[in-house]
Parts: C-alpha cells; sequence; structure tokens
C-alpha cells in the first residue's frame, strides 16, 4: 500500500494536469492563435501580400541577418569564454561570470540608450564617426550591436555548466598524448558539449529574432532599409493593416514555433546521447 | 542657352539621389501619395524618397542624434527649432519657404462613438465625469501637445476665465484621459480599433480619415474653438550639404508648394495654404474659430517652457495631491 | 595545474568581447551619469513621475513573478510527475515566450484583452478592465515570464530522490504533508531563483507591456517608458539617470540571482 502514497490520487492527478494545461492554454496558446486568426482574418490573399510584400522580405532579412552575425560572434567568444572560465583559475573569475550575465537583466530600453549614448551625433564616438562618414546608430551596424548585447550571455550559460560537468579529463588526456589546443577544441570539446552549444545558439537566435525594445530605440524605423522584422509589424499595425500586421507578426510566430521544435529535438538528442553515450570506449 | 544647360545639369545633379524624409506619425498615407507625384515631376526626376514615420519628438531626437534626414515634414515648429537648436538646419528656417515653411494645416477636432453616447458638444464636455478620453501624450508628440492646447484655449475664452480656472478645467480635462499613446497613430488604434474611451482628441486630417475607415461607428464634433497645427517642413541643411542631396531636397520641398501636391493634401483631409486650392475643397474641412500657437500662447519655445517642460502646467496636472 | 592550453588567447577572446560590448557602453553610462553628479541624479530619481512609475514596474513585476512562481511549480510539476498525452509538446511551448518577438506578444495580448478582443469582451461584462490598467501590464508579464521558474524547477524536481517520499510516506505522512515539508522546502531555492529571474525580466519588460497598458503618467507608465518619454523630450541627461536606477537595480537582482543560485548549489550538496 506504500506505492499508492507516493503519488496522488487519480482525480487529483488529473485535476492538477487539466489545470496547468487549461492556463497555459489560456496564457500561450490563445494569443498564438490570435495572431493567426488576425493573420488570416482578410483571406489568403492579403497574408501572402502581406508576407512578400519588399519591406517586410527586407525587415525579416534584415532580421536574419542581425540574428545570424549574433550566432557567430556570440557563439565563437562564448566558446572562449566558457573555456577560459571552466577550464581555468583565476582571480577575478566569478565577477567575470557575473559580468557575462549582467546583459540578462538590462531593459532593452537602456541597450538601446547605451549605444544612442556611444554612437549618437553627441555621443562619445559621434563626432569622429561623422568625420569619417561611418554610420553605426540608425543602420545596420546599430541593429547589429543591440541584438549583440541582448543575446550576449545565453550561449555561455549554456556552454558553462556543461563543459563543468563533462570535466576536463578527456582533454588532458588528449593533450598528454601530445595533441595541440586547436585539436583538442574541434576533437574533443566540441563534440562532448555539442548540445549545450547548439541549445545556447537556439536560445540565442530565438532572442535575436524577438528583440523589439533596444532595436526600436537604435533603427531609425527606415522603411525598406533599417525597420527589422517586428517593427515592420508595429509599423504595419500603426498603418490601419491590422491583418497584415498580424500576418507579418505570425511570420515571426513561425519562426519561434521552429525554433521550439529545433530545442525539443536537441534536447531529446542530447538526452539519448547522454544515456547511450557515458561509456564510450 | 545658359539655362537649359543649369536646368539640364540640376536635373542630372538630381538624377539618382535618394532622399529620406522623417516624418510624424499619421503623415504615412500622405507622403506615399506625394512621393510618387513628386517623382513623376520633372523636379522629382530620378530622385527616390524614402519615408520614416513615428511620434514627432521621436523623430526630430533621432535626427538630432545623427538619422541621416535630407527633410524633416513635422507637424509643429518645435520639432524643427529643436532639430535647429542642434545646429542641423538654419535657425531662420521658417522664412526660407512660403506660409512659414508650412505647405499644408490641420487642427484638432473630436471624435466621438456613433450617436455620441455622452452628448459632447465642445471641449467643457470630455472635462465632465464619466467621460473616458484617448489622445497623444504632450510631452512626446506634437499631437498630445495640440490637444491640450485646443482645450485652453477653449477654458480661457470662457467668462471670468483665470490661469487658475483654466488649470483646473485642464486638470478635470486629463483626469478623464484613460490612454496617452506615444504617437498619433496608436491612439487612433486605442480608440477606433481597440474600443476603448468615449472620445479621441486628435488632428482633423486623422478624424476624417477614421470616419472612412470605420464608417458608422465613429462620429465628428466640431468644437467652438481649436489650435490651427501647421504642418511645417525643412531641408536638413547639414545632412543635405554631406550628401549631395541638397538641391533635390529643396526641390522635394518646393514642389509641396505645387497644384498638384496641394491637391494631394487636400484629398488626404490636411488644409492646403494655396487658397485656390483650399476655395475648391473648402466644404470639406470643419468651420471652426481656429487660434494659432503664436498668438494664444506666445509661440511654441514659450508653450514649451510654460506647458510641457519638466514640471510645467502638464507636470503639474499630474502631480498627486 | 594548467595541462591545457589556450587560457590567454580565451580569456583574451572573452575580455575583448565583454569590454567593447558590455564595458563599454555602459561605462559610457557611467561617465554620463557621473558627470551629472549626486544632486542632479536625486533631483531626477525623485521625481513624482519616476517613483510612480519605479512603484508601478516593481509592483506589476512582483505580481506578475508570484502567478509565475504558482503557474510555474504548477507546470513544472505537471511536466515533471505525469504521463499524458501531449506532455512533450507542451513542454516545448512553456519556451514560447521567450521566442515569439515581445512586440507581437504586445499586439496579440491587446488585441486579446481590448473590451473588443476575445477575452476582453467577456470581463469587461464582469466589470474587469484588463487592457490600458495595471492588470494588463501583469497580464503581459505573466506571459513573458512564463518559462523562468518552469524552468528552474524543473530539473530539481527531477532530482528530488523517490526514497525520501516513500520515507515519508511510510512514516504516515499523507500526501499533502509529503509535499509541504519534504518536496516543497528541496524546491524553495529554486522557486526563489526562478522568481528572481521572472522578477528582473519584469522589471526591465518593454515591447509587450507598451502596446497594452495605455501609459498614463503616475497610473500605468513603466520606468523603460518614462525614459523614452524623457529621450523624446530631448532630455538626455534625464533619461541617464533613470537608466543609472534601472542597471543599479539590474546589479542588485543580479546578485540576489546569484546568492540565490548558489544557496541552491550548496543545498544540492548537503
Amino acid at each position: 500500500m506504500s506505492r499508492i502514497t507516493t503519488t496522488e490520487p487519480t482525480w487529483v492527478k488529473w485535476t492538477l494536469i487539466g489545470t496547468a494545461l487549461g492556463a497555459m492554454a489560456l496564457v500561450l496558446i490563445v494569443p498564438l492563435v490570435a495572431v493567426f486568426w488576425e493573420g488570416l482574418a482578410a483571406g489568403w490573399n492579403v497574408y501572402w501580400a502581406a508576407v512578400v510584400d519588399a519591406d517586410a522580405r527586407h525587415a525579416l532579412w534584415l532580421t536574419l541577418a542581425a540574428a545570424g552575425i549574433s550566432l557567430v560572434v556570440n557563439g565563437v567568444a562564448g566558446i572562449a569564454a566558457a573555456w577560459a572560465i571552466a577550464r581555468f583559475r583565476f582571480p577575478g573569475r566569478s565577477l567575470l561570470i557575473t559580468a557575462i550575465e549582467l546583459p540578462f537583466s538590462v531593459s532593452p530600453v537602456v541597450v538601446g540608450l547605451l549605444f544612442v549614448l556611444l554612437f549618437g551625433a553627441h555621443g562619445w564616438f559621434g563626432p569622429m564617426l561623422a568625420a569619417h562618414d561611418v554610420k553605426i546608430l540608425f543602420a545596420m551596424p546599430g541593429i547589429v550591436l543591440a541584438t549583440l548585447f541582448i543575446t550576449f550571455p545565453f550561449v555561455v550559460r549554456e556552454l558553462l555548466p556543461v563543459m563543468e560537468a563533462v570535466g576536463s579529463e578527456e582533454e588532458e588526456a588528449a593533450r598528454v598524448l601530445g595533441a595541440r589546443g586547436w585539436h583538442i577544441l574541434w576533437r574533443v570539446t566540441l563534440p562532448n558539449v555539442k548540445w549545450g552549444l547548439i541549445y545556447g545558439l537556439i536560445l540565442c537566435s530565438a532572442r535575436a529574432i524577438g528583440e523589439f525594445g533596444a532595436v526600436s530605440v537604435v533603427s531609425g524605423h527606415i522603411r525598406g532599409e533599417t525597420n527589422t522584422m517586428p517593427l515592420h509589424v508595429e509599423i504595419l499595425y500603426n498603418d490601419y493593416q491590422y491583418n497584415a500586421a498580424f500576418a507579418c507578426a505570425s511570420v515571426l510566430c513561425l519562426t519561434a514555433l521552429v525554433t521550439l521544435a529545433l530545442k525539443a529535438v536537441v534536447e531529446w538528442r542530447a538526452e539519448r546521447a547522454l544515456k547511450q553515450g557515458g561509456k564510450t570506449p | 542657352m545658359l539655362r537649359t544647360i543649369v536646368i539640364l545639369a540640376l536635373a542630372a545633379a538630381a538624377s539618382a539621389v535618394e532622399l529620406l524624409n522623417v516624418s510624424y506619425d499619421v503623415a504615412r498615407e500622405v507622403y506615399k501619395d506625394v512621393n510618387p507625384a513628386f517623382a513623376a515631376s520633372p523636379a522629382g526626376a530620378g530622385v527616390t524618397v524614402k519615408q520614416s514615420h513615428d511620434g514627432s519628438a521621436k523623430q526630430a531626437r533621432a535626427v538630432i542624434d545623427g538619422l541621416p534626414a535630407d527633410v524633416v515634414t513635422m507637424n509643429s515648429a518645435a520639432d524643427i527649432d529643436a532639430i535647429a537648436k542642434a545646429g542641423l538646419i538654419p535657425a531662420d528656417w521658417q522664412g526660407l519657404l512660403p506660409s512659414r515653411s508650412a505647405p499644408s494645416y490641420s487642427t484638432h477636432l473630436i471624435l466621438v462613438r456613433a450617436g455620441n453616447p455622452k452628448g459632447i458638444k465642445d471641449w467643457g464636455d470630455l472635462a465632465k465625469p464619466g467621460v473616458e478620453i484617448v489622445q497623444v501624450n504632450p510631452k512626446t508628440g506634437a499631437n498630445g501637445k495640440y490637444s491640450y492646447l485646443a482645450a485652453l484655449a477653449w477654458a480661457k475664452r470662457q467668462p471670468g476665465a483665470t490661469d487658475d480656472s483654466a488649470k483646473a478645467f485642464l486638470k478635470s480635462f486629463f483626469a478623464n484621459v484613460i490612454a496617452l499613446e506615444k504617437g498619433g497613430r496608436a491612439a487612433t488604434t486605442t480608440f477606433a480599433q481597440r474600443g476603448l474611451g468615449d472620445v479621441l482628441v486628435t488632428f482633423e486630417s486623422e478624424v476624417f480619415r477614421i470616419e472612412q475607415e470605420f464608417a458608422g461607428k465613429v462620429a465628428r464634433v466640431v468644437p467652438s474653438v481649436s489650435v490651427r497645427a501647421d504642418n511645417p517642413v525643412a531641408v536638413v541643411a547639414r545632412n543635405a550639404e554631406k550628401k549631395g542631396s541638397a538641391v533635390a531636397a529643396k526641390a522635394y520641398l518646393e514642389f509641396l508648394y505645387t497644384t498638384p501636391a496641394q491637391e494631394i493634401f487636400a484629398k488626404n483631409f490636411l488644409r492646403p495654404v494655396d487658397a485656390a486650392v483650399l476655395a475648391k475643397h473648402a466644404g470639406t474641412f470643419a468651420t471652426l474659430d481656429l487660434v494659432t500657437v503664436e498668438d494664444a500662447f506666445g509661440g511654441w519655445a514659450a508653450a514649451q517652457k510654460t506647458h510641457f517642460d519638466d514640471g510645467g502646467w502638464f507636470d503639474q496636472l499630474y502631480q498627486p495631491k | 595545474m594548467r595541462v591545457l592550453p589556450g587560457f590567454g588567447i580565451s580569456l583574451g577572446i572573452t575580455l575583448l568581447w565583454l569590454g567593447l560590448l558590455v564595458i563599454l557602453p555602459l561605462a559610457a553610462l557611467a561617465a554620463k551619469a557621473a558627470g551629472m553628479g549626486w544632486h542632479d541624479l536625486w533631483q531626477v530619481w525623485s521625481e513624482p513621475r519616476v517613483i510612480a512609475a519605479l512603484e508601478l514596474s516593481f509592483f506589476t513585476a512582483a505580481i506578475a513573478a508570484v502567478a509565475n512562481l504558482f503557474l510555474g511549480l504548477l507546470i513544472a510539476w505537471v511536466l515533471v510527475r505525469y504521463r499524458f498525452p501531449g506532455r512533450k509538446l507542451a513542454d516545448a511551448l512553456v519556451d514560447l515566450p521567450f521566442a515569439l518577438p515581445t512586440a507581437v506578444a504586445g499586439i496579440a495580448l491587446t488585441t486579446l484583452y481590448a473590451p473588443t478582443g476575445w477575452i476582453g469582451e467577456p470581463l469587461s461584462h464582469l466589470g474587469i478592465k484588463v487592457a490600458f490598467a495595471p492588470l494588463g501590464i501583469v497580464v503581459a508579464l505573466v506571459f513573458v515570464t512564463l518559462p523562468f521558474v518552469v524552468r528552474t524547477v524543473q530539473p530539481v524536481l527531477e532530482a528530488v530522490p523517490h526514497e525520501v517520499e516513500e520515507a515519508s510516506a511510510s512514516l504516515g505522512a499523507s500526501r499533502l504533508q509529503t509535499f509541504r515539508r519534504v518536496i516543497l522546502p528541496e524546491l524553495i531555492p529554486a522557486l526563489a531563483t526562478g522568481f528572481a529571474l521572472a522578477f528582473a525580466r519584469g522589471l526591465g519588460e518593454y515591447g509587450s507591456v507598451v502596446f497594452i497598458s495605455g501609459n498614463l503618467p503616475m497610473k500605468t507608465e513603466i520606468l523603460p517608458l518614462v525614459i523614452i518619454g524623457k529621450l523624446d523630450q530631448y532630455a538626455v541627461p534625464a533619461a541617464t539617470a533613470i537608466a543609472v536606477l534601472m542597471l543599479i537595480l539590474s546589479f542588485i537582482m543580479l546578485l540576489a540571482i546569484n546568492l540565490l543560485q548558489r544557496w541552491a548549489q550548496r543545498r544540492a550538496v548537503a
């Protein structure tokens, strides 16, 4: 009889499941459905026209480009940071970890303001940039920088615990056997932590694609030039083109769902790798 | 002969020029019509115009911070003054083009739900208990400043009006405001699309446009008095000189005074400054007393300082007692 | 100890990356604020509008985080402890708010909760106003911060040893007693961390809130919006002062989160 007391009665179990799924449906699913519903409310033609519109395509391209650059930069730097922090002990190490996590809790609007203070016409580098005719603010570099800042911690945060859990024995063994640094990284470390890395990159891209507040401050809102997809959605929404706005919003929802699917697959593969992996000779 | 060469040279210089027109929030549709018309005109051959719209003060700030605008087309002189103060536009910009550099103007009207269930007739009714108002934030958008000034102009006309009575009126007015949006279009969306509030206070041009878009659901109320809202324009000289687009930028703004452009303004419910075009469309526009910011409030600089700067009247209205 | 190579280069890349991208911009902000002096900073911070916005941001972020404490625990519990059709899908969907652009969340929630919306209309008949009221801000923040508590509690809940529960049950504890006296204490550090993460995110959130809040000074105006407002009045120093205030709050939250995480780790080891 003691088995029964470590689980809840069936009715409790199903009440809890029902409540949890009901709440999730209300909080998560209903808004998602609303986006597609409003997007399609005026029919497929309006939906399609909104999605293939030149400004929308440019906005999507800009969003994906900024996300792509963030992935590469924050990915490479994230691997370096995780390597330094997980494999070595040095003074200021915990301060470094804290500093890396800082961007997570900085408000997006503040992030935008930071770059205005740096690169605005009256900012630190403003006059210098103007003299050399280099555009950062209200141009693609500004958008990329804001995105980089926002997505800064994600790869390290995911990579660090995995690298610490895996331990450094294999790497040390490889070293003793005479492997060179890059070789160890490519052949030993990265294969061991690849799921953590991919997971971090997925989170990074999800956040990059969705960023609004910071990008809104630094973009300049030039149609077909410095509007990212979330900004394009806002513009359409303010243009009386509600259905088009929601159509473009639904494209962003689709990218979000694809990201979630990828993430689920990665988690599943990682779990399986963990189960089978452990004892590879 | 020389003249032809100059014109040809100008045309050649103008070709393949790209202008950035940084403009206020609810001017989206107007310039969507103006730009192709300009491109089709002789002066606009080969010139493409890009648009950027948002709350007017936000746009002016972006230009000050380095948004490479060639021209700004705003809805109050205050925002262009701010850019001029930063040295991007000559201080005497209002004298560079006709009608104090404003090719069109508008005013503020009141929009209510169909059938006017709250019985709104004039500004005074908006301060009555139980009326819910949607408008733009006067701190951050000229649209909101005009709402405030229009209501104030009414209060000042009441018999025995004093500064204190006007303040008291504005206080109950803003106690009724349920949303202060960041741009004119966001206010429209909140009122018309989201169904919030009994009253939207916004530009005449926007009121008429909403009546078209949401026919049968809303109705305009023309108050006894309102503020004339000039829509001034200026070449952002420093940017244009650097980019070599000054000629095209000037041509673009001058085009706004031509009959075709004035017609486009009128069709978009902005009052044209061309007397002939205005007369032709006179029936379109509401008839009411208009005061100017210059006459009634001592100009934008004074109005800004008294009412909208930090610690001014508007902030005082929102002080907790 | 330093058998492994690459310390210099990896730390170098890290510091360069951190320095250029994070420290330099923050230094610009700090320099700007330092140029203002304490008196001016304090003057901005003590403006009634700023205080009201600070209170509102705190209040709504706290309520949303508390709501997610319960909702997050419930969802984590159900996902970890029960097997039911659609569990994997539900698990994946928890991260939706994280992947969905906040602006999209903002317009979707406004559409739903406005008096003309699917949810707002029935609620308005009950006299409940969500959109354009503080409640709307809470709704937006609950959505945005939902994943945090779920994701911090989930792994801890999975790690609670089954034997402990059996021992508790065999000593005669009811299921509810076991949960309250045995399982919940194990979860508290994780719950606290999740709460702090959700709260920190809620304090700074902008995109989803601006659409639904109505932006009334003293009533529904959040702190990030005051920054934007100050910028739009060409009051860059005031905007900087508020940004510094928000940064200090971020630092404090981050410190709290780190301490909580360390506490959780110690508990896990003990």
